[in-house]
């Protein structure tokens, strides 16, 4: 049966995994703009965000101090990873870049397991942030409400990053064209080091402000993962518009099918996603020969 | 006319290079399928068949373990995967435990060592199956394991039966697996849906009232359905119960709010989660953040191992549930103390039930083996479908020989709250110990038939 009040609180969810989604594709959408490597590793980054996160928490009691651990650390693992690793793999094959980032996320997860085990750990949300917060026509849980804001805040400040500073303004010309910009005098290379860094980091940092809601294990970023390159597909390709569009419609086909059905909501998924393939090949806001 | 050189006139001699001639002639005979003799006998009695007699010839036997290490049930699946390490341990030193359980094992089964070889399934019916296929061709394993997904149980039932090799499911809760997708080379010791339901039903009618509503959780799979329908049909039939909805997610969601938002809109009072592993950590976790716990009454008909440790004791407080095995009941079974024991001194924790579980499920197979006297695989089901009262954890048990199920107890347990807990480790309070005979339903109410034994 049909309620407005259910109605209104499935498109919160939505809004919510939304914006997570948008926060996560951002990451990998710029990286495989500018760098060119479709990251299979990105799910595991959002893993080691929550994990680095989970244990500055456990360290020092703050939650602010476990966002800053989880962010940096993978931004640091992110840097690493490119200079040690990825950019021997820029001039060849997308098959080999496929299986090396698919690797380096097994490698992740793995060391994770190794470390911590198997058993999920939670991360609870600052105590302004816990309990139930009344809405009038619903009630909603109040770290739920504060994550949307959270996320919004950051994809705001990349946005600035990439649309309002020089960085971002050599980062968007090498997602069009990353060899006209290095034969402008730009270090690429350093450029490409700071987007995997970049990218990497907002899936950390989604990692951990998602904690308080989905508790981690080693296999938390899988799934995310699969969705992240849904929203990545129907956004378009390199598009930070498109990352930040696609999560927000992803979020909404997921919540809104559970509404009728929530064994669809996947499905529907895959659906919009195909047939955004099918009208639009380079996604809602992509461009053609973007790569 | 001439004689023979051997007569000479007198009664015929034979010579001890005749008889050594004849002698081999005969024993040529015999090796020679269809020209009778001894060996034609036994090649018509017990003809090779999987992976018999090869994985029996040497001085040890494999046993293939497919287990989730990775995914949704990895915490559980780790858990099992110790408490068959440990069973093999046991059979292959004569400890007192596993002498209790089989007798005739002697540092080994049949004068063979066991040997345990495992592969992650992720609770994935393919990987699992491709595990065991690798560990049929490279080891001769002659008893498969693992499921903790009854998806893989049930997948692994079928493909033991094709390859006329014994299996037994781990932890399965789904009422298929011995149900209609039951077969002759698969035999499960554990509870299941049907025998919790029947366990755990009555208790909460009693407690909870009459004409109550409740919301599902369920996972899509055969567990979960089977499970839930089990559950269902026994509180709207004995307790006129109203389902107000059941939310089914796939195996490994992690954000349950779209399914917990049709919940908080129900009208439910009970939440019955049938979630398992990390998925049921996961939606009551958010339930509680939902603010579902505590106005609703959670309920896990199947008790899941581990997530008393994971979501704590602010969840699982009050909460009841039906389970295989927890380890205060120690106090009570001497059995189930040596084990417990043992279990914490080698790992380092109590074990839960799919540890137990794992353990009991190789020391009958050893004892049948044993009893047995073969390694013949229709010897050995032959042996389990007599269907002896034979000893557990818990008491004496017996297999069914109609759907190979073990009638054997369900443990009703209720949460503790934290100030109540004697130890980290003590989550929950045992309320009620059921007898298998009591909530097993009549063998074949679920379409088993079991098939061949060649």
């Amino acid at each position: 049966m049909f309620s407005w009040g259910n109605f209104i609180s499935q498109c919160f969810n939505g809004l919510v995994l939304g914006a997570l989604l948008a926060l996560i594709s951002s990451g990998l959408t710029i990286i495989y703009g500018t760098l060119g490597v479709l990251n299979l590793a990105h799910g595991a980054m959002f893993m080691l965000g929550g994990y680095a996160g989970w244990v500055a928490y456990t360290q020092t009691g703050s939650f602010i101090v476990a966002i800053m651990a989880g962010a940096l650390f993978v931004m640091l693992v992110g840097v690493v990873t490119e200079r040690l690793i990825i950019r021997h793999f820029y001039a060849r094959p997308a098959e080999d870049q496929l299986l090396v980032t698919f690797g380096l996320g097994i490698v992740f997860v793995e060391t994770v397991r190794f470390f911590f085990g198997s058993l999920s750990k939670t991360v609870p949300p600052p105590a302004l942030l816990s309990g139930i917060t009344p809405l009038g026509f619903m009630v909603y849980p109040t770290y739920r409400l504060a994550l949307l804001g959270i996320v919004t805040v950051a994809l705001l400040v990349l946005y600035f990053i990439l649309y309002r500073t020089r960085i971002g303004m050599i980062v968007r010309a090498g997602i069009e064209d990353a060899v006209m910009v290095d034969s402008l005098g730009i270090n690429i290379q350093k450029v490409f080091m700071l987007v995997f860094g970049i990218g990497a980091m907002a899936a950390g940092f989604a990692g951990i402000v998602n904690a308080p809601v989905v508790a981690i294990a080693p296999d938390v970023g899988d799934a995310i993962l699969v969705q992240t390159f849904v929203v990545v597909v129907i956004g378009g390709v390199g598009s930070f518009g498109g990352a930040v569009l696609g999560g927000l419609i992803a979020g909404q086909i997921i919540s809104l099918t559970s509404m009728i059905d929530p064994a669809y909501s996947y499905v529907m998924l895959f659906v919009a996603m195909t047939l955004v393939l099918v009208l639009r090949p380079y996604g809602l806001l992509g461009t053609a020969g973007r790569e | 006319m001439s004689q023979s050189k051997f007569t000479k006139g007198k009664a015929p001699v034979l010579s001890r290079r005749r008889v050594l001639h004849a002698g081999m002639g005969i024993a040529g005979a015999t090796l020679i399928p269809g020209l009778g003799g001894i060996g034609a006998v036994h090649a018509q009695d017990k003809p090779a068949m999987g992976t018999w007699p090869a994985g029996s010839q040497g001085s040890s036997v494999a046993i293939a373990a497919m287990v989730p290490l990775t995914g949704t049930y990895a915490v559980q699946g780790a858990d099992e995967l110790k408490g068959w390490e440990l069973a093999v341990e046991h059979i292959n030193t004569n400890h007192p435990l596993m002498k209790t359980l089989a007798p005739k094992i002697n540092n080994g089964v049949l004068g063979k060592k066991v040997v345990l070889k495992h592969a992650d399934s992720a609770a994935k019916p393919n990987q699992a199956l491709q595990a065991a296929q690798t560990f049929i061709n490279q080891d001769k394993v002659i008893l498969m394991t693992g499921s903790t997904s009854s998806a893989v149980a049930v997948a692994m039932n079928k493909f033991a039966q094709r390859e006329k090799i014994l299996y037994m499911p781990g932890i399965s809760g789904s009422n298929d697996t011995t149900g209609k997708d039951c077969v002759r080379y698969s035999f499960r010791q554990g509870f299941y849906g049907e025998m919790a339901a029947n366990a755990i039903g009555p208790v909460m009618v009693k407690q909870f009232g009459k004409n109550r509503k409740a919301a599902f959780m369920t996972p899509d799979y055969t567990y979960g359905h089977t499970t839930t329908k089990s559950v269902m049909d026994y509180l709207t039939k004995e307790g006129g119960w109203t389902v107000v909805t059941n939310q089914v997610s796939p195996l490994g969601t992690q954000d349950f709010s779209q399914y917990l938002t049709n919940i908080a809109n129900s009208g439910a009072e009970f939440l019955i989660n049938v979630n398992w592993g990390r998925d049921a950590v996961l939606s009551s976790q958010q339930a509680k953040q939902f603010g579902l716990l505590p106005k609703m009454t959670l309920v896990l008909p199947y008790q899941i191992p581990f997530m008393a440790k994971e979501a704590g004791p602010e969840i699982t407080a009050g909460v009841l549930a039906a389970t295989d095995f927890w380890w205060t009941l120690e106090d009570k079974y001497p059995l189930a103390k040596q084990f417990v024991e043992a279990f914490q001194k080698k790992y380092g924790y109590r074990p839960e039930w799919g540890a137990e579980n794992a353990y009991v499920s190789f020391a009958h197979w050893a004892r049948m083996v044993t009893e047995a006297g073969s390694f013949y695989p229709p010897d050995v089901i032959k042996q389990w479908e007599k269907g002896e009262t034979i000893p557990s954890l818990l008491g004496d048990v017996h297999y069914r020989p109609q759907d190979h199920q073990a009638v054997r107890p369900v443990i009703l347990v209720r949460g503790k709250a934290k100030k109540d807990m004697k130890n980290p480790e003590d989550f929950w309070e045992v309320i009620d110990i059921v007898p298998g005979d009591k909530v097993i339903q009549p063998p074949g109410e679920f379409g088993c038939k079991l098939g061949d034994y060649t």
